[in-house]
């Protein structure tokens, strides 16, 4: 055994790269509540005093603080940058000072150029002539698209897709630097590399060996730029400090490296507890310096950065970097995967106050005891900072190392990564349909060219049986984009740190999406229900709609048409498994639209559920606003009954309600939270996010946003300062249904 | 199956945390024989209106959230009056009970016969309505006597039926010394009581009385603040009530 694992349980994980086997030999499993946690100490207070300083001055500055223009971000571009050097147990800033964004042109020099313009920078001229003679992701995909994609770009129908900066979701498995240290990670791969040789080499066979070639060198990257810091990482780390320190390296690393949209963490909360368990024993620390320890790691992920378009933030507002850390859930054998330091990670909400970062994410079980449950509920009511996901759908496919990129994509970590897909828009999809093949919005002719629909009245079978044959067309259209995309960004922008902490042999998801699915399913609910008369315009395309009469909306409970929504989603994801993928990825289909719902809806004329033009859709697979007459559990059930065979990407939805509707009194909002988890994970279902909130809050923030600097609220995956939002996107929260008592 | 029997229901509430202990699932059924003057569901006391629908039905939408009361919630039977319509609410009640869900009352305890008996049958929870502390009072704001709730109160004591008292605090009708002495008394003396409620009396239900050409009698008194709440329980406490 490794020096440094002395006292550890040895196992396969020594012989092999097996994180997994070295957390369920040795970790302990912590059934209790919370009272054992401890408070910040003096130093974090000082420290995050001085970042609550500098994140006031990055607001005043409209929201960035500063720009790095001449260098490119890379491992070892930036020389050593600290918050308080002699103060901070956690070491690595991604440019040389705090909240200051490095320019990251692989994805994109027209991005990275815009992006220096929108805040008043400009990019270097030394950057512009390097990138002159070389390739981006953003040039390559373009060099390769057809005219109908980048019709179906331009008209919004296919929007949101990573093709002008990182594609991000990948979630390294940084916790193989603490466990193995980067020399191991280094043999492991060569003879992978060298296994290769035995092989035929043709494209594929190329195109691994090249990768191959890039993970070890970057690899050795990582090396050097943990020696900037003073750091030694060639060998396993001996104590927990030395865990975090290295295991936030590997993370560093990635974010130095790549500029994707989510840059997630995994599920280290529970391996750095390990660490940490065997100080405690040892006398090395307290539970005082343990958590201190947590909230220094956690002050570092608060204050990653990437810089960002006006246009970015429009679909993906407050600018946020979705570092998801996975917390809690059960283990394969029963044991639950709950430690002290899952508390502890989500104590950092106290000692630090709440904010968007990084996503804590709650994996939610039946069986998670019950002083977690209650901690976490009590979390969610004082800070609406967290999410949850559902363990018990997630554990039977992914088995108990799989942790959640960006808002609800499960990966088992180091083993399946996914190609980020972004979304098409249903709603838009119906009207193309409807008027054959001509999109009123952008004026464009694009998909299949027929008549537009005549009848006076629309029939139900009529529509749909038009709208499968769009459905076809787009679902073909849109894997063919995405392999573009994906073949790309492999080409151009390949995660060299993040992948050299994969598995050689990985597993790719491609992750499709789909926006607007509650106004569609209403859309149809009402043509079938109700009356709907098509209005045309004086070119003789469909513009709006006259519907009369009752309809079953999405969010009461009602199968009628709550089985509408859930046939779209299955109907989409069989007709992408038709297309074949680039790399052989998995089709999976995500309902989720980030903040980019209101973008949609922008983009997207009336609607026959009575949604008018311009006016957003509801997030993720939310049910519209305001349309569910039964209260918050018939709308719950609704989204429950979508199913996540069909939607292995994720079925989000997001959920407000007034305190005193939640109970009245901390312990019954606390108990009564515990039952609507359990209640709706009972039914299946995948995401919730988790807002307890009085919507009087939002329109003082909205009216007054400096009075409410940290007013952190869940809004599609992920959580956001509210003042970070645009004002539309804020209204838009604003009008959204809060659950309340009458 | 059941006898099938029909009910009159004004509408249903899937997420109740108000009407009883726990994640409640609350049917608002239809029609009550008093005209309390600080009632804020007046489209609910004309038994001609509602909706019919079977207990068989009901218990069907119940079971749908049947995983959201593992921890002590489950059904409350509100209205309107309930126990006008006594063998439709037995007959639910009997039915969840075969479930094995909770089952909660939420009453005015102005009705007691057999087929009421036979609804506490299979009763878990009553949230009782003691508007008042004085007979007067009752018969002017209420519409029947104090004794009513009272000998209501003496059966769920006898029957040992865990009980909220709830009262509708209305400043200038019953928030002195005298009732709140009067309701800690009425605990003292039936251990069923487990809770005595305070709620604030508001007048957001006014729009409804103007759409339905009802008088509201208490429009001129003041809405009821938290902190006047807050007050009554601490006066509470003095008298030696607390749990």
């Amino acid at each position: 055994m490794h020096k440094n694992h002395q006292n550890f349980i040895g196992g396969k994980w020594e012989s092999e790269i097996d994180v997994r086997d070295f957390i369920q030999k040795n970790y302990k499993e912590y059934t209790g509540g919370a009272d054992f946690l401890s408070g910040s100490t003096k130093r974090t207070d000082a420290l995050m005093e001085k970042l609550n300083e500098l994140f006031s001055k990055e607001r005043e500055n409209g929201g960035v603080l500063d720009i790095d223009t001449e260098t490119v971000s890379s491992l070892t571009s930036y020389k050593a940058g600290y918050i308080d050097k002699d103060n901070e147990l956690i070491v690595g800033m991604q440019t040389d000072y705090p909240l200051k964004r490095g320019v990251n042109p692989f994805g994109g020099i027209r991005m990275a150029r815009q992006a220096c313009l929108a805040y008043g920078y400009k990019l270097s001229d030394k950057i512009e002539d390097e990138f002159k003679y070389k390739t981006t992701h953003n040039d390559g995909v373009f060099s390769a698209y057809t005219d109908e994609m980048r019709a179906a770009r331009h008209s919004h129908i296919i929007t949101g897709l990573p093709d002008a900066y990182g594609r991000g979701r990948i979630i390294g498995d940084y916790r193989r630097v603490a466990l193995y240290g980067i020399d191991r990670l280094i043999a492991e791969k060569e003879n992978d590399k060298k296994t290769l040789a035995q092989k035929n080499f043709d494209a594929e066979t190329i195109r691994l060996s090249e990768e191959l070639f890039k993970q070890i060198k970057f690899l050795g990257y990582m090396k050097d730029m943990a020696k900037m810091y003073g750091y030694d990482i060639s060998e396993p780390a001996k104590n927990a400090h030395e865990a975090i320190q290295w295991t936030y390296f590997a993370y560093l690393a990635a974010i130095k490296e790549q500029n994707g949209a989510a840059m997630s963490l995994g599920r280290v909360s529970t391996f750095f507890d390990i660490y940490i368990e065997r100080d405690i024993k040892n006398g090395i620390l307290t539970e005082e310096t343990a958590q201190e320890l947590i909230d220094d790691f956690v002050m570092k992920l608060r204050i990653a950065r990437h810089l960002r378009t006006p246009e970015y933030n429009e679909l993906f507002g407050g600018d946020p970097m979705w570092i998801t850390e996975s917390v809690g859930g059960m283990g394969e054998d029963g044991r639950t995967l709950v430690t002290k330091s899952s508390f502890r990670i989500l104590n950092t909400l106290y000692t630090l106050g709440s904010s968007p970062e990084p996503n804590l994410t709650v994996l939610w079980s039946k069986n998670l005891p019950e002083g977690f449950k209650k901690f976490c509920a009590k979390v969610s009511c004082d800070t609406d900072s967290i999410q949850y996901e559902n363990d018990d759908v997630m554990r039977p496919i992914y088995g108990d190392d799989y942790a959640i990129a960006c808002c609800v994509s499960a990966m088992k970590i180091g083993k399946q990564m996914q190609f980020f897909g972004a979304r098409c828009n249903l709603p838009k999809l119906l009207l193309l349909a409807l008027n054959g093949g001509f999109d009123t919005a952008s004026k464009i002719h694009i998909g299949p060219q027929k008549e537009v629909m005549q009848d006076e009245v629309l029939e139900y079978e009529k529509v749909s049986k038009r709208f499968l044959e769009y459905a076809d067309w787009l679902a073909n259209l849109y894997v063919n984009t995405m392999n573009v995309i994906h073949y790309m960004h492999d080409k151009y922008a390949y995660e060299k740190s993040q992948m050299a902490l994969h598995d050689t042999d990985v597993h790719r998801f491609m992750a499709f999406g789909v926006a607007g699915l509650s106004v569609i399913a209403d859309s149809l609910s009402a043509i079938k229900y109700a009356s709907v008369k098509p209005i045309f315009d004086e070119n003789g395309y469909i513009t709006d709609f006259e519907t009369e009469g009752e309809f079953p909306k999405f969010g009461n409970d009602d199968d009628r048409v709550d089985l509408i929504a859930k046939e779209i989603t299955h109907t989409m994801i069989e007709k992408l498994r038709k297309t074949p993928t680039y790399r052989n990825a998995e089709h999976t289909l995500s309902v989720l639209t980030i903040t980019s719902n209101v973008m949609y809806g922008k983009h997207t004329q009336s609607t026959p559920d009575g949604r008018k033009s311009g006016a957003p859709f509801a997030p993720g697979a939310n049910p519209m606003h305001n349309r569910e007459e039964n209260g918050a559990l018939a709308s719950l059930n609704s989204v429950a009954k979508l199913s996540y065979d069909d939607c292995r990407d994720g079925i989000s939805n997001t959920f407000s309600i007034t305190p005193n509707t939640l109970g009245r009194n901390e312990d019954e909002r606390i108990h009564n939270l515990v039952s609507v988890l359990d209640g709706y994970f009972a039914k299946k279902a995948h995401h919730i996010n988790v807002n307890v909130l009085n919507r009087e809050t939002l329109i003082k923030a909205y009216n007054d946003p400096s009075a409410y600097p940290n007013l952190t609220i869940r809004v599609s995956g992920y959580a956001v300062n509210f003042h970070k939002l645009s004002k539309e996107q804020q209204r838009e929260v604003i009008s959204r249904t809060f659950h309340e008592e009458m | 199956m059941g006898k099938n029997i029909i009910g009159k229901v004004n509408s249903f509430q899937s997420f109740g945390t108000l009407d009883g202990p726990g994640v409640r699932f609350v049917v608002f059924m239809q029609g009550c024989p008093l005209r309390c003057a600080c009632c804020h569901n007046p489209e609910t006391w004309d038994l001609n209106g509602g909706k019919e629908i079977s207990a068989d039905e009901v218990l069907k939408k119940i079971l749908q959230y049947k995983e959201y009361f593992s921890s002590g919630g489950g059904v409350t039977l509100s209205g309107g009056e309930p126990l006008m319509q006594a063998l439709f609410a037995a007959e639910l009640f009997k039915l969840c009970k075969k479930e094995g869900i909770n089952t909660c009352l939420d009453t005015s305890g102005c009705i007691l016969n057999s087929d009421v008996k036979d609804v506490l049958e299979y009763t878990d929870y009553c949230l009782l309505d003691i508007k008042y502390t004085d007979d007067e009072k009752y018969r002017n704001y209420v519409g029947c006597t104090l004794s009513s709730p009272l000998t209501f109160l003496d059966y769920l004591n006898k029957r040992n039926i865990p009980t909220r008292l709830r009262q509708v605090i209305i400043k200038g009708l019953n928030d002195d010394g005298e009732n709140i002495k009067n309701i800690a008394e009425i605990a003292k003396t039936h251990s069923c009581v487990k809770e005595i409620e305070f709620l604030p009396f508001k007048k957001l239900c006014i729009e409804k009385y103007k759409k339905l050409n009802l008088d509201f009698r208490l429009a001129n008194y003041p809405e009821t603040s938290n902190e006047d709440i807050e007050k009554l329980n601490k006066l509470l406490k003095k008298f030696g009530v607390e749990w």
